[in-house]
């Protein structure tokens, strides 16, 4: 824009050449400037206030169309959505691996009372202890007459239970829904189950809340709304978990054991199918965590899981199947197993004398101590560190249960050589059944990790490899001449080609130093059927004794060994496994010719 | 002309409201309707938990194997033995059933096999 020169030098000298005064000009066109701009600021003030005032009008006309709507509309909650009622249980349930049910919700409520509103407390009070036998008729009566406005009488009632309160005809007592969580099979499985509680409780509805096993583990997700009606599937088979926990049972009384422990795991997908820890636990009334006394005599403690022990000769064969897999023996070599073994200050004997030598199959079919720690003494500490490591002994099971976390191994502070000695036949070293199970399983398969899981996996599982195939088919062919002609000759069961091996460890003393003489942990760590392992099938039990001979016997082959006998033979068909005919041994060279 | 147009127009709106209420308690008909199915729905649902808890309860394993243990006598039921298995040809063959020539499997096949290489 070109400004106007106030004093045009033009009209300037015209103005001087008529006399007038030429500040006149100036003030003329200093007028007329100022004239401009306040005609361009006005007109910008305008067009902002006009902006503003749209603004205010698109505000006001929004909040007032708004208001016309929500006084126009019929009042009414938005009810009619699909997925509405979909939530009638908020847990989801937990199913066994063939959807059988294991934990379910029930519809249920609690009693409570508002003694302001009732009538006759005196009746009110008797009456509900009649119903209820542990309530304390003075004590209620005491609650309905004082100052509380509100109290819980019961937290849960049966129907009947419900209907008798009804027929006091009460007008104070009165009902809240809950919805409680209910184990239909008892003490079935209760371990991995573990159980449920109240968290926050309202008048009409409560929160339930897992307290252990899976319940706690998963508690997120079974409570997740969204995935509510998605049931929660385990690998665990009601029928085989029963069976295993009834012959469990028979067997712990039989041997007099005080207590007992199985699992029996799918050798390919890791899935554990049965799990049982004697004794157990109803889970609908679990009990208090003992306050006093050894926790691990409490039925609440989870053997097969939580339960740590040496387990003694059963740990042989990683020994020997790691010495094969190095090239170190075949199971032909020749191994010196004079007992006692002198090393340093410590001996380590056999349960008796085999003679000078062994071979690396008798070591592990008749059990010697002495020779698998000469073995051991050739793999090194630090190899055979790595192969535990490798197989999941020295950290806790990734089972999910909570109390999983609960069963790390307790391996020894510093590892020297006679460490690894002891090691080799599994003393020194505490693991858990489950442990001792998914290595078992590893030879098993062919020498593939699996992870023992709980949850419904049905593909196998693709782990790293430890073993060579034919390593782990010589391990295999080892724990089958243990049962054949070895220490668990009262294993065998006919078809079904049971492959183990034993293990008899002296309870350490609670107090420390040293050992029990006569309190002993049997284990029998057996796969089957051998020629195609499925299974594998871990039984321990808590100082047993076999009183059916003339003298008490401890040993593994006479307490747990016929126990998980009987337990092949009952699960096996149940498993669906067909009693096969062992393949004999192929005769050398067959000529023929024609 | 005009007053023909107004009254035209007053019929017209008056129907038309008379349409919007009808379709507007139509409306609240059936979502009062689909109220009270969805409320059933959630009956059903809660009863059908009760029932499959009940269910569960009632096949527990010990009250089976008790159960059939009192009930020996009539149902003679033991624990799967591994014994238990047979083979497909441990059954006898179904008896050959004689039938006419004309249907005869074997002869029909044989036809049809002419027919085909035809």
């Amino acid at each position: 824009m070109i400004r106007t020169p106030l004093r045009p030098l033009a009209r300037i000298l015209e103005a001087r050449a008529r006399g007038d005064n030429p500040d006149a000009i100036e003030r003329e066109n200093l007028a007329a400037r100022h004239e401009a701009m306040y005609d361009r600021d006005r007109g910008r003030a305008e067009s902002r206030l006009f902006v503003l005032g749209l603004c205010f009008f698109a505000a006001f006309s929004t909040i007032s169309i708004r208001m016309g709507v929500l006084a126009g509309t019929a009042p009414a909650e938005p009810t009619v959505s699909a997925a509405g009622v979909e939530i009638a249980t908020q847990r989801a349930e937990i199913l066994d691996r063939q959807g059988r049910i294991l934990a379910t919700n029930l519809e249920t409520s609690a009693l409570y009372a508002q003694p302001p509103m009732i009538v006759d407390p005196a009746r009110a009070a008797t009456e509900l202890a009649r119903i209820f036998p542990d309530l304390n008729a003075a004590a209620l009566m005491e609650d309905f007459t004082g100052k509380r406005k509100f109290l819980w009488v019961r937290k849960v009632l049966s129907p009947e239970q419900q209907q008798a309160v009804h027929d006091i005809g009460e007008p104070g007592l009165l009902f809240g829904a809950r919805e409680m969580r209910l184990y239909p099979n008892g003490a079935l499985a209760a371990h991995v189950l573990g159980g449920a509680s109240f968290g926050r409780e309202g008048v009409s509805a409560a929160e339930v809340i897992g307290t252990a096993g899976i319940e706690k583990m998963f508690d997120d997700r079974l409570r997740d709304p969204a995935r509510a009606a998605e049931p929660l599937q385990l690998s665990i088979d009601l029928t085989i978990q029963a069976t295993m926990e009834q012959v469990l049972d028979t067997g712990m009384k039989l041997m007099n054991a005080k207590g007992a422990a199985g699992v029996l795991m799918d050798v390919h997908t890791g899935e554990v199918v049965a799990i049982a820890s004697l004794p157990d636990f109803d889970p609908n009334e679990r009990p208090a965590p003992p306050t006093k006394g050894n926790p691990s005599d409490s039925p609440l403690f989870n053997r097969a899981v939580q339960g740590v022990y040496e387990l003694g000769s059963t740990f042989k064969i990683f020994t020997v199947a790691q010495a094969m897999e190095l090239g170190l023996v075949n199971p032909e070599t020749i191994i010196n197993t004079s007992s006692p073994m002198q090393w340093g200050k410590h001996r380590i004997r056999d349960f008796k004398n085999y003679g000078p030598t062994l071979s690396v199959e008798k070591v592990i079919v008749k059990s010697s101590n002495v020779g698998t720690a000469r073995i051991a003494q050739q793999i090194g500490a630090e190899r055979q560190q790595s192969f535990l490591r490798s197989i999941g002994m020295m950290e806790a099971t990734p089972l999910e249960i909570v109390e999983a976390k609960g069963g790390k191994p307790l391996l020894p502070p510093r590892w020297p050589e006679i460490t690894t000695m002891t090691v080799s036949y599994g003393h020194g070293i505490s693991t858990s059944p489950l442990h001792l199970a998914a290595g078992y399983a590893m030879i098993a398969n062919g020498g593939t990790v699996v992870a023992p899981t709980l949850l419904r996996h049905p593909a196998a599982q693709q782990g790293a490899r430890i073993l060579s195939p034919e390593t782990a088919a010589a391990a295999r062919q080892m724990l089958r001449h243990v049962v054949t002609e070895g220490t668990a000759s009262l294993g065998e069961v006919a078809g079904y080609e049971v492959a183990g091996k034993t293990g008899t460890a002296d309870k350490p003393k609670e107090t420390g130093g040293g050992y029990h003489k006569d309190k002993v942990i049997a284990t029998f760590a057996t796969m089957f059927p051998v020629s195609n392992p499925q299974y594998v099938l871990i039984v321990t039990l808590d100082e047993p004794v076999n009183t059916t001979g003339p003298e008490p016997r401890r040993t593994a082959g006479w307490t747990a060994v016929p126990v998980a006998a009987e337990m092949i033979r009952r699960v096996a068909p149940l498993l669906g496994l067909k009693p096969q005919i062992e393949p004999g041994r192929l005769s050398d060279i067959t000529l023929t010719s024609n | 002309m005009k007053t023909v147009l107004y009254v035209l127009l007053a019929v017209c709106v008056v129907s038309l409201g008379f349409w919007a209420y009808h379709e507007n308690y139509k409306t609240q008909d059936a979502m009062a309707e689909a109220e009270a199915v969805q409320t059933r729905i959630g009956d059903a649902r809660a009863r059908l938990a009760v029932l499959r808890a009940e269910w569960a309860y009632l096949n527990r394993p010990d009250r089976l194997r008790d159960l059939a243990e009192i009930n020996f006598d009539a149902l003679a039921l033991l624990p799967l033995q591994p014994e238990q298995f047979g083979r497909v040809d441990e059954i006898p063959y179904p008896p050959v059933q004689t039938q006419l020539p004309l249907i005869d499997p074997a002869t029909s096949e044989a036809i049809t096999v002419e027919e085909g290489s035809l």
